[in-house]
């Protein structure tokens, strides 16, 4: 036996490192007909270490104080050895982050990824984008640019809508009338220890009920159900590794390549990435003349400006908002189509699939424009009335889910995947 | 002793005791991490009135102060704004100020002590962002032949009169808040305590 093959055995008498290996990855079996759409997982993980490690290093020359938050990050651009470079990437990151999960969430639609057995996969999946959400929220703050604070003031707005406990809970919030330093400095806390600690651990749990149930497949079928007689392995499955890690890493040279083109030569993405009023201090006396968050909530954003207040509360147009995201936790019990996978579904789940799609983008488009910008019809904005629609459209692509996946005209799924 | 049987009555109960006690043990200790989120006692200090100097503000302008890190519009209205008001009276959503919050003196159709003084908190009841001093009427101000002068709130479109009441059909719920404010005297302006006026 050579040395490392001690070595490896005195681990393994203290500590399951061979059998953790095999379990998770030279003998987890996957199905061997993964195509492009199941890049965006592992990618989501590379995103996360970026963020983790470009986040650490900036955590050592920025300041969470509103005299010094500013300066602090002006510091790091100009000042601090290759500091924009560390900036830019987390930026990027942030942004990049959103693309990829919002392009493996499409894949979980398309391929009907959230259906028994993976629903408890899937609600990780989506706590884990509530927290992304939260991350991002809590993070946008820091610059202490006037964007960051208007933002925040409207965000922390939002839970003063709340009936009887809104304002107190906003106040609570804040830890001033205002959005101030206190809001500042707890977000901070927030940014960079809480919320990461519970988005590993999501991550984690994630990854533990995927490898419980095995992934899914383009074809939507379960490779467990044709085992191997002699081998005892699916016939339809391949190791993860090697095969399956040997693709993924074409995927990370070819994002990387994405992302560093946007890292060195449009770190502002025209203003998606980095908004340009950001480069202004906050002034608490002085909203800029169009706020819109980033590109990632302009959706949920468009919604919650479409809807009037009503009975003298907004709370509407919140409880809307809110609900657009929550709903995605109902969705497998939602589908109760026969078939998993688009391909094998019929022409309703296609149309809804697409309208939902197109919705999200236009809302994401609009959320980024002020409300005026289509001109009026009347007393209404075009704008706000497209966002009306699309946000009913967004809506009913779950709300009738029920009714239109039953009597969906479906195709018969193969026996075994089709490559 | 080992062949005694198990009481699982009493082990459910203990179990179920052993929660509880644990569970009320985890919510005391997690109060003064609840409490230190609340305003720290500088914070609530800071709330301490300000004083604004009025008698440079010509007829038909506005001044900013602050106040709670807040701010504040002083508006010096003309009588023709005043008008303006008074034909707002059914375009706006709250005309008499029932569901909106200003003192009491406030509570009234110009919103104020005096009609010629207006002073508002100039953060929009929707979702706090600051609205724009658009006090002149007509097209110059961008918001249609219509507009009578008033606020616009650029993040949502919000708009309010020239007594800060809020029109229908927008996002913002009620009309801008009304700080507590006293005169000091003709030029000097108290806000954040009426307390004597």
């Amino acid at each position: 036996m050579s040395k490392a093959q001690v070595l490896l055995r005195w681990i393994d008498e203290r500590f399951p490192l061979t059998a953790l290996w095999k379990s998770q990855l030279s003998e987890y079996y996957a199905p061997k007909n993964f195509n492009f759409w199941y890049y965006f997982g592992s990618l989501a993980l590379v995103v996360l270490v970026i963020q983790i490690v470009s986040g650490i290093f900036l955590t050592m020359n920025y300041k969470p104080d509103a005299e010094h938050a500013f300066q602090s990050v002006e510091y790091i651009m100009r000042d601090v050895e290759g500091g924009w470079l560390i900036r830019y990437i987390h930026s990027t990151g942030a942004s990049m982050f959103f693309i990829v999960v919002y392009l493996h969430m499409f894949r979980g639609l398309i391929y009907g990824s959230y259906r028994k057995p993976r629903e408890l996969l899937w609600l990780f999946g989506v706590l884990i984008y509530l927290c992304m959400m939260a991350e991002a929220f809590f993070g946008y703050l820091l610059p202490w640019g006037q964007m960051s604070y208007w933002g925040a003031q409207v965000i922390v707005n939002l839970f003063g809508a709340i009936p009887f406990v809104g304002e107190d809970l906003a106040v609570w919030i804040r830890g001033d009338y205002v959005v101030s330093d206190a809001t500042l400095n707890r977000f901070f806390a927030f940014h960079v220890i809480a919320i990461p600690l519970v988005l590993l651990a999501l991550v984690v749990v994630h990854l533990i009920a995927l490898h419980e149930v095995g992934s899914n497949n383009p074809d939507g079928i379960e490779i467990k159900k044709k085992i191997d007689p002699v081998s005892g392995h699916p016939l339809d499955g391949i190791p993860f590794h090697p095969y399956y890690t040997i693709k993924d890493m074409v995927g990370v040279v070819v994002f990387l390549a994405v992302f560093s083109f946007i890292v060195f030569f449009t770190p502002e993405m025209g203003g998606y990435f980095l908004e340009y009023n950001n480069f202004f201090t906050a002034n608490p006396l002085q909203t800029p003349p169009h706020i819109a968050p980033v590109w990632y909530f302009t959706p949920y954003y468009a919604m919650l400006r479409a809807v009037p207040a009503f009975l003298h509360t907004q709370f509407w147009g919140v409880l809307v908002m809110g609900a657009a995201v929550l709903i995605f936790f109902f969705l497998p019990w939602l589908d109760r189509s026969p078939v998993k996978s688009i391909r094998y579904k019929g022409p309703y789940f296609k149309i809804a699939l697409a309208l939902f799609v197109v919705s999200f983008l236009v809302l994401g488009w609009l959320g980024t424009q002020p409300t005026d910008f289509l001109g009026n019809v009347g007393k209404t904005e075009v704008a706000v009335i497209l966002a009306r629609v699309f946000t009913l459209v967004y809506f009913l692509f779950f709300l009738l889910m029920p009714w239109y996946s039953r009597i969906d005209k479906t195709k018969p799924e193969p026996q075994r995947v089709t490559g | 002793m080992a062949e005694a049987a198990v009481d699982s009555g009493k082990r459910r109960f203990l179990l179920a005791a052993s929660g509880v006690g644990g569970g009320v043990a985890v919510v005391a200790a997690a109060v003064p991490f609840f409490a230190s989120m609340l305003p720290s006692a500088r914070a609530r200090a800071a709330g301490a009135p300000v004083e604004a100097d009025i008698s440079k503000v010509e007829l038909g302008m506005m001044i900013r102060s602050e106040w709670r890190g807040q701010p504040i519009f002083v508006v010096h209205r003309t009588p023709e704004m005043l008008e303006y008001i008074k034909r707002m009276d059914g375009r706006v959503a709250d005309p008499n100020s029932e569901a909106s919050v200003q003192p009491e003196y406030a509570k009234n159709e110009y919103r104020s002590r005096t009609p010629e003084y207006l002073v508002l908190i100039g953060i929009c009841t929707h979702l706090g962002c600051s609205p724009i001093g658009k006090l002149q009427p007509g097209m110059e101000s961008g918001l249609g032949a219509a507009w009578l002068g008033g606020f616009f709130c650029p993040c949502h479109g919000s708009k309010f009169d020239l007594a800060g009441r809020v029109l229908k059909d927008v996002p913002a719920p009620t009309n801008l808040k009304v700080p507590p404010y006293k005169f000091l005297s003709d030029a000097r302006l108290l806000i954040g305590d009426d307390k004597g006026a």
